[in-house]
This record gives C-alpha cells, sequence and structure tokens, in this order.
C-alpha cells in the first residue's frame, strides 16, 4: 500500500516538475516597433498594457524606429538576425516591403479576430485597407492647422486654398519634407476635383502645374521631418500655418491647450497598421498579441487616446471619451461626418510607382 | 659578442655571419612588432575596411534582374532594339516569373527586380507586381497576355532599361548620383534641370566645410593663442570652458540653438526688446544655412582649439622674444616666427574639422532647412527612405573618393608629416 502510495506521488511530482518546465508560459519579450510620442503612448495604454495584464509572461518593448522601419527591416533580414516582432508603417512602405519578402503575407480571416456580430475580419475592416501583408489599425490624416490667435477673428483660414494665400492670410508654412500630400494639396487648390487628383499628377503636366503651385509660397516655408516638429514649430510662434498628422495637432491643442484650430477641408486620409516581419523570432506570440490587439474593442479603445479613427467599421459606434480628459472623441475622427466632407484618399499604388521620381524632384525643387 | 673577421666577413662570437644574425635579430623585431599591432590591425579591418569595401561594392553590384530573369535576359539577345520584342521574349518572361513564384517567398526576385526597375523607370513596380501574381494564369501567345496584364509592357523603354541593366554590375547608380541619365538611345545625358540634386549639393557640402574651417579658425586662434600664454591654473579653466560644450551631448547643443535662433527666440527677442529692429524684421538665423554654419562652427570648435593648443604650448617663449630682440615689430615677429611654427596644429584642426563637417547630418537636418541641407543628408535620405542603397552607396563613395582626393592636395602642399596634435 505504502509502496504503491509512495509510487503514484513520485509520479505526480515528476509530472508536475515535467510539466513546468515544457511550460507554454515561458517569459516572451516582444519589440513592437512604432513611431513614438503620443502615438506609441496610445497603443501602450490600450493594446500593450491589457495585453500584457493578461498575460503576465509576456514584456512588451517599444522601439521608436517606425521613420526608419523600411531600411531598418532590410538591414536585419539581410543580417539574418531579425530582432523587431511586430512593426508598425505605412501601407506605401508596406507594399515595398512586401514585394522585397521581408514581411509576412497575412491571411487575414485566418489570423484576425471577427466582428462581435459575427462579420469576417476581411469584410469588418474598411474597404481597400487590408493589404497583403499588412494589416490597418487606425485611419489617420493629415490636415492643415493653424495658430487661431495669429489671425484676426473674421478671417480666419478655413481651406486649403487659404494655404497658398499669402496676400490674406500672411505668415511662414510649415510643410513636409516629402512630395506626398504636398502635391496633392497643390492641385486641389489651383482647382483640380478631388477625383481627378492622381489622374491629373500622374502626367508630366499635371507635375509642372502642382510645383507651379507649391513655388507661390516657396519662400514662406519651413520644412519639417518628424511628426512632433509640426505642432512644434506652430506652438512656437515660428509658423502660421503647419501641416501634420491630426492625432498629433490633436494631442497639441486638447491634451496641452495650445490655440490650434484644424482645418478638415482636403484631409489626406491614410491607415496605418502593422506588418509582421519575416523570420522574426516569436511568431506565435506575435500572432497571438495581433488577434487581441486589433480586435473591435482595442481598435475602439485606442481612440480614447488619440483622435485617430479605427479601421474596423464595427469599432466605430465603440468610440466613447478621451481617457483623461473625459471630452467625447466623435468630433475628433477624422472618419466623423462633419470633418468627412472633402476627403482626399492617398493612393498607396500611385506613390509606390511614381515615389522615387517625385521625391527626387521634390528634393530638387527644395534645394532651390 | 665579439666579432672578428673571418674570410667571409665579420662573424659574430658564435659564429654566425654577422649579416644573418643581423637578418634573424631584425626578424624577430619585425614579428614582435607585427604581433603587437596585429589585433588593431584585425580590427580596422573588420570595423573599418570591410564595411566600407562592402559599401563601395554596394554602389556597382546589381543582382537584381539578372537573378529573376535569366532566360528572359537570354532571349533579349535576338532583340535588335527597336519596337517591342517578340513572342519567344515573353514566352521567357512567364517562365521566368513563373519559376520565380514556385520558390519559397523568402527567395523570390521578381519583387525586388520591380523595385530595381522603378529606379529607372517611374511605374514598372506597379507593372512588375501585378503581373508576377497574375503569370499563372497567363496562356499562349504570351505577349497579348503581357500587354493586357499591363501597359508598361508595351513601352519599348522598360525592355532597353531591361537590357541595359541585365547585367550583374552596373553603372547606373554613379550616373545618377552625377545627376545624369541615359537618353532612348543609350548615351549619357544630363538629367532635366528640375532633377538635378546631387552635383550642386556636393559644391554647397564643400563651400558650408570651407566657410566653417574658417570661422572656426577665426575664433578658435586668439582662444588658443590666448590660453597658451596663460599660467597653468586659468588656462585650465579656459579649458574646461572649451570642453564642457565638447562632452554635453550633440542633440542637446544643438536643440539649444534652435531655442536661441529661431524667429521667436531669445536672440530675436531680445533684439526687439532693445529696439535694434523691428518685430516685422527679425533675423532668420534658423531653418537655413545660417542655422547650419552657426550650430556647426560652435560644435566643431573643440577639434580647431586643442590641436592649436597643444601646438602653441609646445612653442617656447623665447623665440618670440629672440625675434623682438633682433628689431622686429611684433606683428612681424608673430606673422614671421610665431604663426609658422603653428602651421602642424592649423592643419591638424582643420582637416579634422573639415573632414567632419563634410559628413555632418545630425545638425543640418534638425536646423538646416532647406538652403542648409547638405550631400549627408540625400545620403540619408536613400537609406532611410527611398531604400535606393544602391544610390546612397555610390553617393557615399564619391563623398570618400572626394574627400581622399582633398587629403591628397593637402599632403602635396602642406605634408602629412607636417600634422601635430601636440
Amino acid at each position: 500500500m505504502k509502496k504503491r502510495n509512495m509510487t503514484a506521488l513520485g509520479a505526480a511530482a515528476a509530472i508536475l516538475v515535467a510539466g513546468g518546465t515544457v511550460n507554454a508560459d515561458d517569459p516572451v519579450s516582444l519589440t513592437i516597433v512604432s513611431w513614438g510620442g503620443a502615438y506609441t503612448e496610445s497603443q501602450q495604454r490600450a493594446y500593450h498594457e491589457p495585453y500584457m495584464e493578461l498575460n503576465p509572461h509576456v514584456t512588451i518593448v517599444n522601439d521608436d524606429g517606425s521613420a526608419n522601419a523600411l531600411a531598418g527591416l532590410r538591414a536585419q533580414s539581410q543580417a539574418g538576425n531579425v530582432t523587431w516582432d511586430l512593426v508598425d508603417m505605412l501601407p506605401s512602405d508596406a507594399q515595398l516591403a512586401c514585394d522585397e519578402g521581408i514581411i509576412m503575407p497575412v491571411d487575414h480571416d485566418a489570423i484576425l479576430a471577427a466582428a462581435p456580430d459575427g462579420t469576417p475580419a476581411s469584410e469588418d475592416f474598411l474597404p481597400g485597407s487590408l493589404g497583403e501583408c499588412f494589416i490597418p489599425q487606425i485611419v489617420y490624416s493629415t490636415v492643415l492647422t493653424i495658430n487661431h490667435e495669429l489671425f484676426p477673428e473674421d478671417q480666419q483660414p478655413s481651406t486649403i486654398a487659404d494655404l497658398f494665400d499669402t496676400e490674406n492670410f500672411p505668415g511662414r508654412r510649415a510643410l513636409q519634407d516629402r512630395p506626398g500630400t504636398n502635391l496633392e494639396w497643390a492641385l486641389y487648390a489651383d482647382g483640380v476635383p478631388i477625383d481627378e487628383i492622381y489622374d491629373v499628377l500622374a502626367t508630366p503636366e499635371g507635375v509642372d502645374r502642382a510645383f507651379a503651385k507649391l513655388d507661390t509660397i516657396k519662400d514662406d516655408i519651413v520644412f519639417w521631418t518628424e511628426g512632433a516638429q509640426a505642432p512644434q514649430l506652430l506652438a512656437d510662434g515660428e509658423v502660421a500655418f503647419a501641416t501634420g498628422y491630426n492625432g498629433r495637432m490633436f494631442d497639441a491643442s486638447e491634451v496641452e491647450g495650445q490655440p490650434f484650430e484644424i482645418i478638415w477641408d482636403g484631409q489626406i486620409v491614410e491607415w496605418d497598421g502593422w506588418v509582421i516581419p519575416a523570420d522574426g523570432q516569436n511568431i506565435d506570440a506575435v500572432m497571438d498579441y495581433l488577434f487581441f490587439a486589433t480586435d473591435t474593442q482595442r481598435l475602439a479603445d485606442q481612440a480614447k487616446y488619440i483622435s485617430y479613427g479605427p479601421a474596423r467599421a464595427s469599432s466605430a459606434s465603440m468610440v466613447s471619451t478621451h481617457a483623461d480628459l473625459g471630452i467625447d472623441m466623435e468630433p475628433h475622427m477624422p472618419t466623423n461626418p462633419d470633418n468627412y466632407f472633402a476627403p482626399i484618399v492617398l493612393d498607396n499604388d500611385f506613390w509606390a510607382d511614381y515615389g522615387d521620381e517625385l521625391r527626387e524632384r521634390y528634393a530638387n525643387w527644395m534645394l532651390q | 659578442m665579439e666579432a672578428s673577421t673571418s674570410p667571409s666577413g665579420l662573424v659574430t662570437a658564435d659564429g654566425q655571419p654577422l649579416k644573418r644574425s643581423l637578418r634573424r635579430a631584425e626578424r624577430a623585431r619585425k614579428l614582435t612588432a607585427l604581433a603587437l599591432v596585429g589585433p588593431l590591425l584585425a580590427f580596422l579591418l573588420v570595423m573599418f575596411i570591410f564595411p566600407i569595401a562592402q559599401m563601395m561594392w554596394r554602389s556597382v553590384d546589381n543582382p537584381q534582374i539578372v537573378n529573376a530573369i535569366p532566360r528572359t535576359l537570354e532571349a533579349l539577345e535576338a532583340w535588335d532594339g527597336q519596337g517591342l520584342p517578340d513572342e519567344p521574349v515573353f514566352a521567357a518572361l512567364a517562365e521566368d516569373l513563373r519559376t520565380d513564384a514556385a520558390l519559397p517567398r523568402r527567395e523570390q526576385s521578381a519583387g525586388p527586380m520591380g523595385i530595381r526597375l522603378n529606379y529607372e523607370l517611374s511605374g514598372a513596380r506597379g507593372a512588375v507586381a501585378r503581373t508576377a501574381r497574375a503569370v499563372e494564369g497567363f496562356e499562349p501567345p504570351f505577349k497579348d497576355a503581357f500587354l493586357d496584364a499591363h501597359r508598361h509592357w508595351g513601352n519599348p523603354e522598360l525592355w532597353r532599361v531591361i537590357v541595359r541593366e541585365g547585367r550583374p554590375l552596373t553603372a547606373s547608380y554613379y550616373v545618377a548620383a552625377l545627376d545624369r541619365e541615359y537618353d532612348s538611345d543609350g548615351r549619357i545625358v544630363k538629367r532635366p534641370e528640375n532633377r538635378q540634386i546631387y552635383v550642386s549639393l556636393f559644391g554647397r557640402t564643400l563651400a558650408l566645410s570651407g566657410v566653417i574651417l574658417f570661422l572656426t579658425f577665426l575664433l578658435g586662434f586668439p582662444i588658443a593663442f590666448y590660453m597658451s600664454t596663460l599660467p597653468m591654473r586659468y588656462a585650465n579653466l579656459l579649458m574646461i570652458c572649451v570642453l564642457l560644450p565638447f562632452w554635453t551631448s550633440l542633440l542637446v547643443r544643438t536643440t539649444s540653438w534652435i531655442v536661441l535662433l529661431q524667429q521667436q527666440g531669445v536672440i530675436n527677442n531680445a533684439a526687439v526688446a532693445m529696439n535694434f529692429i523691428a518685430d516685422e524684421q527679425r533675423y532668420s538665423l534658423m531653418y537655413n544655412m545660417q542655422g547650419t554654419i552657426i550650430a556647426m562652427t560652435h560644435i566643431l570648435l573643440p577639434f580647431m582649439v586643442l590641436p592649436l593648443y597643444s601646438v602653441m604650448k609646445n612653442i617656447p617663449p623665447s623665440y618670440l622674444k629672440a625675434a623682438k630682440s633682433l628689431g622686429a615689430t611684433p606683428w612681424t615677429a608673430f606673422r614671421r616666427v610665431y604663426f609658422p611654427l603653428t602651421l602642424p596644429g592649423i592643419g591638424a584642426g582643420g582637416v579634422l574639422v573639415f573632414i567632419i563637417s563634410i559628413g555632418y547630418y545630425i545638425t543640418p537636418a534638425l536646423v538646416g532647412g532647406q538652403s542648409g541641407r547638405m550631400i549627408s543628408n540625400e545620403i540619408a535620405r536613400h537609406m532611410q527612405q527611398s531604400l535606393n542603397w544602391g544610390l546612397a552607396a555610390a553617393l557615399g563613395t564619391m563623398l570618400l573618393a572626394g574627400v581622399l582626393v582633398l587629403y591628397w592636395l593637402y599632403n602635396r602642399l602642406v605634408g602629412a608629416d607636417n600634422l601635430r596634435l601636440g
């Protein structure tokens, strides 16, 4: 009797030990690359922290390297040492990386959660947003913003055409040092209807027309590179107009109390989302994280911390109030009907094809 | 060891010819020297020479097209370059793309080929990407299938580019780096004016570096001279003033210049408050060439001051006194005795400042705006944004070559032996 008990006890102990060493919950560290600043903070609070609470064995480390994500991914894959697990990237860059084979193609319905009402992921995400290797997260816009204290009460700028009107609205302008968004706005201000902008821009005459329009304000332009520079220049009073990401502008004006006014006319709408580096070291953990972080509730949660719209249709109704300020986020979403009256949806295929050439021309133009 | 003579020449005490003993001792000495230098040599080879050689290799390496479409290139040898190629070429292309699609994703070359072709002809990437996906379902005649799939296959220019670049090595990155391109006859011509960037940027980089060199010399020479005449205690104090900014983080220094120089910054606000200038006429000292020059002069000043100080400290003050006692005015004594003795220090400091400022990119990126931009910013743009590493490597190699030429020139004029750091 005793011997049998001892054997049973020994066997149970052995199983426990064996089970302990083959633990599926070994500590895992995920390196998630994003853009930094207010945006990474919103991801930290909406995705990373809830996930880490539910999965204590996972540590998520933030890396603010998304501005150089393409170069970093390529360098890592060529060196054979991929240290990034998940990267936040723009769809045009994701297309390049996908063509090069440095990120994984994804089967959306297989790895992403369905909507609460059962709609599969491939239909729940906004049309045109899912890419071969790309999982959208947010809808954001590059918008024109003004410091309304620099203009008289009765003469505040309200359209993109005002950006190019230095007579009525004097002051310096801060534009991004990339042609994307600036060429579209030049054509829009020059009178091209929104749905024809990319067709016009695909022709040499259209490009000349856009640059000619930009030349009219050339002397008043200050160029910015990083997302945080645009609101900083505006807050310092260095410029009267600044183009920038709407979430950063929201953060500056609502959270920091700067006297900014966002002009939603001609907002250039784009997605931003996740890509998975091929040959990453923690693919299973990343897939588990992605399933959680891209579901309906999580995408709606991110809108509590920054004014970017969720990329899922089912999340729109769950967008509520700002976590710290308590203000309603709905009016600040790019996709809110009050703001969405004249959007220009960025054409990623156009920029993937013509980006190189236009970037060179723009670099030359910036040097003149 | 006594040397004694023998019929064959001098011999050492152990009977060996002197020459042989000498050679053996020399060899032992050289081996010891090599062993001591060896680790450093290996370090330089691995960390310095090998990466630079790799970068230079990237500027001519052209594997993307050759790897992706070998059969097509073979079939294209029969093409005369006019109009469009014939059906065999398209059939070969379909086979190449199908073979490529069957490979594991990491080894596929069609994507990289599309990106490579796009550097030469905008839109090629889209053509290759979309066709590569559709090629499975193509039926002969393939020429029609391709022309239906994407209009770019009907562009003879694309085929000319494929033939021209379908080689393992390419000069096209250097052609682009010199603001030139191939025309439809395959000759190298200048790019249209509105796409010329690099040559003028090289010129501007050299000019800006020259200005910064001159300014650091103008500011650094008096400081070093004064420090070298002071007693140790005060000289040390001044040295700390020079070194403390040197040890402060580069980004901190650069961003503090932004605070000082921007239009609503400290200097402008003070000038307006003291009525030197009107509010509308604020100095524009930031986000332009002036900003780059001011910030970089400040950052590179210690590189000029320290070698100068070291050299000046070693000039005996008695020389100047001797010159004066022989009848020289203070200015003549300075010009003809003191200054030539400081030339090695000026050479060292000048070389340091010039070479560092040619390659600098953080400060011009932050405070340079568009007129203070240097070639290094363009190299960074190609490394990070457009991912055209071949072009970045070509620009980097040209920069390296330019610096080496300038250094050779300096050596001829001044002599590298005349370089002293202390």
